[in-house]
């Protein structure tokens, strides 16, 4: 693997692997000093093209604790506002020595092109570009799913302890929310079916995508229906942008209050769900819109803990990226 | 223009691919056409053309030239110069330079440089509204009656999308046998579109176009040109249910007329999977299904030309995000091409039918059927293309004359390679390469 730009380039054993690597660093996280010295002398460049305080903090934490430089440049703006160019912050980087790129961008495809077109040979991580992919957040995800679910779901391969070695299979997820414009969703369908799971994406009509009947999963505009008779094993509610329902004759749809009457996981839902099922959020929630506080704050909830996994994922893959060379002989985790 | 004292025989050319014959160019007309191997012209130069296939010399309706204002992508010498080596003798001039083409003089300066560079006529296309801006209507009459006597205007890049606008336009231009060329793109269906809304668009997380945002504008211009009794131009057409529309719309009788471009002829939205600029293009590249339903209302005459809309752009605008990226290829050079690739070698035109197509259509349709896709015969103007139906080429951006490198084709293999270029009996391209010495205006 050399680089990480889309769950849907994910093997079963690739992602398996992922999520058991980050196990192992999980495991390292408990103890006292948490700093490994895996990726000493390497660094790590944050470029990020769209504010995400909370994923550069997640990646910088995890490179930090595995001993890599790590720059953090925000080039705001781009080729469109007259900043620097994709391609020269690219060669920049390039000249710099950066090992590794972890790429935010409002331009679906951005990190592809810097895999691709030449002008970097630095690993690409791809931290979300557009609407089109976050894959550490959909690992994260996954990763969350198998420490809480992987008991009961039916591809379990490992020692059972945080359904190390296991899939996903047999376990029913849903997705909640602005599917259209989500990279968290797109990234999360492919990984999950590629794990085994089973993905319903639910929203109103207006925030699914024209041709996701050709995605892995099924679709359905009704939350209540899915919650009572689909009985999902984990509930990702998406977050809702504040600007599709500003948008006058453009809105996705009438009122904030008519979707969470619809869409929002508020405490009447909540208390319809499985007891083994698990609340999840990409983080930041509009509480009181797609998730109550009773949702956000119950036992239910994994949200917290889902940053604490980002990293350990995250860590994961930097490691596979960086270290999947002879440098990386020798260091033990 | 400098007319080329030079006689050329044509020895063995088959004109649409007919029995081999020679033909003789003199004076800017074609003198003679005799049994293969017998024309003997004192001093001419004989051009070897045996197996070759003689077309009338081609006509571009849909060509952006990017000059004034654009220079760094193209220029009307360096564009008309890639539409020489691409078979062309005559192109429409597209309306969106800067300053925009919406008055007399902009339509005589782009025409004035056409005839300096000396590589095709260039009959410019003026704008239907002030700036493009789709409110007010630009001065048609004036650029009509211009020295370039303009014939085809459009928005090209915008659609006229005021339903009111658009009736007074198609009805306006009818004082001077004008037609108005639509770019229709509802707007508001597109904003911020990248891509083809489809399967591919909801996987790679780019904002989609869908089809009805074309097909919409179409049945409502083709309705409105009925109500008014007007002739209506649709630029191209993308989709499947345009060309049901358009078929439709001619079944009743309507005066509309529809072309396609050679992109939408062979590639598909899967492109866009790449991420790579050089395949966004405005109308966006759809799916195989569009692309077998173009290539049969082409085939069945639903569709009446093909149009280049060769739309280069520099380095700068393409080497970028695809969202930050203009829209927009070259297509001059590869066109023939592509229409023997898609349509000629899978036996659903004939040579004939191309002649038709790329020409003579296109000539009647921008009126300038007087001096442009005329039949080859004797006293008729020497615009001819010489095409070696054989021959095969890779593609290759760096070769090419057009100043912009944004090819779709690069590094694809495409039948077919224009010879020979005759300009009123004067050579812009011989052996295949533009004959710069020949030309005023060369580089």
């Amino acid at each position: 693997m050399k680089h990480l730009l889309s769950t849907a380039d994910l093997s079963k054993e690739e992602a398996v692997g992922l999520l058991d690597t980050a196990a192992q660093m999980a495991a390292t996280q408990s103890r006292e000093i948490k700093k490994l010295p895996t990726l000493r002398g390497r660094t790590v460049v944050n470029l990020f093209f769209e504010d995400s305080t909370r994923t550069r903090i997640s990646f910088e934490t995890a490179a930090k604790r595995l001993s890599a430089d790590v720059i953090n440049f925000s080039a705001k703006g781009s080729s469109v506002s007259k900043g620097e160019s994709l391609k020269d912050t690219a060669l920049t980087l390039h000249a710099m020595g950066a090992d590794a790129v972890v790429v935010r961008h409002w331009a679906s495809g951005a990190p592809y092109q810097l895999a691709h077109a030449g002008w970097l040979d630095a690993a690409v991580l791809n931290a979300g570009d557009g609407m089109h992919m976050h894959p550490t957040q959909a690992l994260l995800d996954a990763y969350t799913i198998r420490r809480h679910l992987a008991a009961r779901g039916s591809g379990l391969a490992g020692d059972g302890g945080d359904g190390v070695g296991a899939d996903l299979s047999g376990l029913r997820v849903a997705i909640v929310g602005d599917v259209l414009h989500s990279r968290v969703a797109r990234a999360n369908v492919a990984l999950l079916r590629t794990l085994g799971a089973e993905v319903t994406l639910v929203a109103p009509p207006t925030l699914v995508p024209v041709g996701v009947g050709a995605w892995p999963c099924r679709t359905s505009y009704d939350l209540d229906a899915t919650l009572d008779e689909w009985r999902p094993d984990a509930v990702m509610m998406l977050r809702v942008q504040r600007e599709r329902m500003s948008g006058g004759s453009g809105s996705f749809f009438p009122s904030p209050l008519e979707y969470s009457r619809y869409y929002g996981l508020d405490a009447r839902r909540l208390a319809r769900l499985a007891d083994h099922a698990i609340v999840m959020h990409p983080g930041p929630m509009n509480r009181g819109l797609e998730i109550s506080a009773e949702a956000a704050d119950s036992d239910k909830a994994v949200i917290v803990e889902q940053v604490a996994n980002g990293i350990a994922v995250r860590m994961a893959a930097l490691y596979l990226l960086m270290a999947g060379d002879s440098s990386a002989e020798g260091n033990d985790l | 223009m400098s007319t080329d004292p030079t006689t050329y025989v044509l020895r063995g050319a088959r004109p649409l691919d007919g029995d081999a014959v020679d033909v003789v160019l003199a004076d800017g007309v074609v003198t003679e056409i005799t049994a293969a191997g017998t024309a003997t012209v004192q001093g001419a130069t004989v051009v070897d053309a045996v197996d070759h296939v003689l077309l009338p010399g081609l006509v571009d309706l849909h060509t952006h030239l990017r000059e004034p204002g654009r220079e760094d992508a193209e220029t009307v010498a360096s564009g008309t110069r890639a539409a020489a080596v691409g078979g062309f003798t005559a192109v429409h001039a597209m309306a969106n330079t800067s300053p925009v083409a919406d008055t007399a003089g902009v339509v005589e300066q782009v025409h004035r440089l056409g005839e300096q560079a000396g590589w095709a006529d260039v009959h410019p296309v003026g704008a239907v509204t002030v700036g493009l801006d789709g409110v007010r209507l630009a001065e048609l009459g004036a650029m009509a009656d211009s020295a370039a006597r303009v014939r085809v205007f459009s928005d090209d890049g915008k659609c006229v999308h005021d339903p009111v606008l658009m009736r007074r336009a198609l009805e306006y231009v009818k004082a001077f046998d004008g037609v108005v060329a639509q770019h229709a793109q509802e707007p508001r269906l597109t904003e911020g579109a990248q891509m083809n809304e489809g399967v591919v668009s909801s996987q790679v997380g780019l904002t989609g176009w869908p089809a009805v945002a074309e097909e919409a504008i179409i049945a409502r211009d083709v309705l409105l040109a009925e109500h008014v009794g007007s002739r209506l131009h649709v630029c191209h057409l993308s989709t499947a249910g345009s060309v049901e529309i358009i078929r439709w719309a001619k079944s009743r009788g309507i005066d509309v007329t529809a072309e396609v471009t050679p992109h939408h002829l062979v590639l598909t939205d899967e492109l866009a999977r790449t991420y790579d600029p050089t395949f966004k293009v405005n109308p966006p590249l759809r799916t195989a299904a569009d692309v077998e339903a173009v290539r049969q209302g082409l085939a069945d005459g639903t569709i009446d030309i093909v149009a280049t809309d060769h739309a280069p752009h520099t380095r700068e605008d393409k080497d970028c995000e695809w969202g930050a990226a203009a829209f927009g290829m070259t297509g001059l050079e590869t066109a023939l091409s592509v229409v023997q690739q898609t349509m000629v070698d899978t036996g659903r035109l004939t040579w004939a039918d191309v002649a038709r197509v790329l020409s003579a259509n296109p000539a009647r349709i921008g009126r300038v059927e007087a001096t442009q896709g005329r039949p080859i015969a004797v006293g008729e103007p020497a615009n001819l293309t010489l095409v070696d139906p054989a021959a095969t080429r890779t593609v290759d951006g760096a070769e090419q004359a057009t100043a912009s490198g944004n090819t779709p084709f690069r590094g694809r293999e495409l039948p077919g390679r224009v010879v020979a270029t005759f300009l009123r009996g004067r050579a812009t391209v011989l052996d295949g390469a533009p004959v710069d010495a020949h030309v005023v205006g060369a580089r």
